[in-house]
């Protein structure tokens, strides 16, 4: 704490654009992710773990006559709740912790474009998907026999991917003003992902399930990541397990896409940076 | 403002041509029933180091967060830097340095990744190692935030608030959690960038630091400026009776008096030469600043 720093500055100049800090939010995000022991970096390995868990007790089992393993359908339902993860749960705890860490109060006094955060946080949610899905389909391949999707099932794969994503992101972002803090944000958010993953068929068969529990399922995104991820990952065949008899790709586009623009007017409408009372 | 209040005429205005780099006017904000800012004006000229001292709840922070653009307020003219800052733009932003309160983020970033991803946001920032130099916190550039000690943790906020060359820096108690020489050190900081001419408004519940730091001081106390000026006049302190003690027969003497200059004189001659434990006191920034808070009490109550 000595001398001075530099002399004044020149005339202002424009702040860098809202896209070129987006991208320095991305890579300041993931190291921020990556490093945080408490808990971030444990919901990011928690599908690895289940998938490791089902995997080795279910995993040779076969689904009625089709010869489909458990494991083939349960990695489906792992990468669909990997987007609920690595999105909605992600953000909807981790917003409040900076909201009241002081991070949104920071950046919000510094001429970064706010815009710039949430592509900070898209970024996060991206590469933190891929990052899982890479690990999941590794370990589904290498231990439990998954076979890769194919041909045009790899294409269902990205725009589901994709618009999940983007769909969750916005909801997490949306949510993130319900936890009253911190604390209280992943005891809250949680539940909802693990009632959402138990309804939803990412655990047991979705047409075993009651109706009622089918039909509260199907309000939300995640019945459809699940059933679109399965006609990724199980053989055209599969589609007779189904409640309607197929995967209903086109619904389910529908559903996310609805989910998306819903997500969009929530976040616009309810989103705060700063903590109650304090604007 | 017209408003009048009987403690106005302790408000010593600016020159009416000075370059004000904030202007406060009339500004009032109530949360409820609490009028938090009731009247507030306020001058800081370009270039000056002023310190807004008062009592927790007086406004202090509602006023510093309606100039920093986090706060909206109800009524009232408010300029920083010639803009309003309840419509912040980015380029206003990046002329401005704000170090909070108490702020616990960037624990798993080390100090020279905060500083120096900070430094991007802003078109000219200063250097990353010199800014982390000056806040000496050389030796810890690479440890990570949750890892810093209370006192480097806010030297961390402070290399934050200044890494983008501010014309205006808010400083809200900065020095809270510092050691003596760790503070030493950081007023060398704010006066050195105070010769480059930044201007700063700092707030502050350290009277010493106030008297050795600002070049004005204001007194805000139930929402208004009830005093401000230089800190060796605020409150009339230059011209209160002054408190002259010795000794004389062996017994302690004191008389307070408009003219100790005089009394002295009287005394060496009467005493002939040195005047045993001769003192002359006047009220200390302090003593002023408690008088005008408690009159501010007894009037509300």
């Amino acid at each position: 704490m000595t001398t001075a720093t530099a002399p004044a500055a020149p005339a202002p100049a424009a702040p860098p654009g809202a896209l070129a800090l987006g991208l320095r939010r991305i890579s300041i995000e993931l190291k921020t992710f990556f490093r945080d022991r408490n808990s971030a970096v444990w919901n990011f390995a928690l599908p690895m773990l289940l998938m490791i868990i089902f995997g080795s007790v279910f995993g040779g089992q076969t689904l009625g006559p089709t010869g489909i393993t458990f494991a083939q359908y349960f990695v489906a339902g792992m990468i669909a709740s990997g987007i609920l993860y690595t999105s909605f749960q992600n953000l909807a705890i981790a917003i409040p912790m900076e909201r009241d860490d002081g991070t949104l109060k920071r950046i919000q006094g510094t001429p970064m474009p706010k815009v710039s955060y949430f592509i900070g946080k898209i970024g996060l949610v991206f590469v933190a998907y891929i990052a899982q899905v890479t690990l999941l389909i590794l370990i589904g391949y290498s231990f439990y026999d998954i076979e890769l999707p194919s041909g045009s099932q790899w294409f269902t794969f990205v725009w589901v991917s994709v618009l999940g994503l983007v769909s969750c992101t916005l909801l997490g972002i949306a949510f993130s003003v319900v936890p009253k803090n911190a604390k209280g944000a992943s005891a809250v958010v949680s539940p909802i992902v693990l009632v959402l993953q138990f309804t939803s068929g990412v655990f047991f068969l979705y047409s075993e399930l009651p109706e009622w529990m089918q039909q509260f399922a199907a309000l939300f995104p995640l019945k459809w990541l699940t059933q679109a991820m399965r006609s990724v990952f199980l053989p055209e065949s599969a589609a007779a397990l189904e409640v309607a008899g197929s995967f209903e790709l086109a619904k389910c586009f529908a559903v996310l896409v609805a989910w998306t623009i819903g997500g969009l007017v929530l976040s616009l409408v309810f989103f705060r940076w700063n903590k109650r009372g304090q604007d | 403002m017209t408003t009048q209040t009987a403690g106005t005429d302790l408000v010593v205005p600016v020159p009416e041509d000075a370059d004000l780099a904030v202007r406060v006017r009339g500004l009032r904000r109530a949360y409820g029933e609490t009028r938090a800012c009731d009247g507030v004006d306020l001058d800081v000229v370009r270039g000056e180091v002023l310190a807004l001292l008062g009592p927790n709840g007086a406004g202090k922070t509602t006023t510093t967060e309606i100039l920093e653009g986090y706060r909206r307020r109800d009524a009232g003219d408010v300029s920083v830097l010639g803009h309003d800052p309840a419509k912040a733009t980015p380029l206003w932003r990046s002329r401005l340095g704000i170090v909070l309160q108490q702020a616990a983020d960037l624990g798993d970033l080390t100090v020279e990744e905060s500083v120096a991803h900070f430094a991007g946001y802003y078109p000219h920032p200063r250097d990353v190692g010199e800014v982390i130099e000056s806040v000496g916190l050389t030796e810890k550039r690479r440890t990570r935030g949750s890892n810093l000690s209370g006192g480097q943790r806010r030297r961390l906020d402070v290399a934050l608030g200044i890494i983008g060359r501010p014309e205006l820096l808010f400083l809200d108690e900065p020095t809270t959690g510092f050691d003596p020489e760790a503070r030493r050190e950081f007023w060398e900081l704010i006066a050195s960038l105070r010769s480059q001419g930044t201007t700063i408004l700092l707030t502050t519940h350290y009277l010493d630091e106030a008297e050795v730091l600002a070049d004005r001081v204001a007194v805000i106390a139930r929402g208004r400026v009830i005093a401000c000026d230089v800190p060796r006049r605020l409150g009339g302190r230059d011209e209160s009776l002054a408190t002259v003690s010795w000794v004389e027969d062996g017994a302690h003497r004191s008389e307070s008096t408009h003219e100790p200059t005089r009394l002295v004189g009287e005394l060496a001659s009467r005493l002939g030469g040195e005047v045993p434990a001769l003192q002359i006191l006047r009220p200390s920034l302090e003593d002023v600043y408690l008088s005008l808070i408690g009159h501010d009490t007894e009037d509300a109550s």
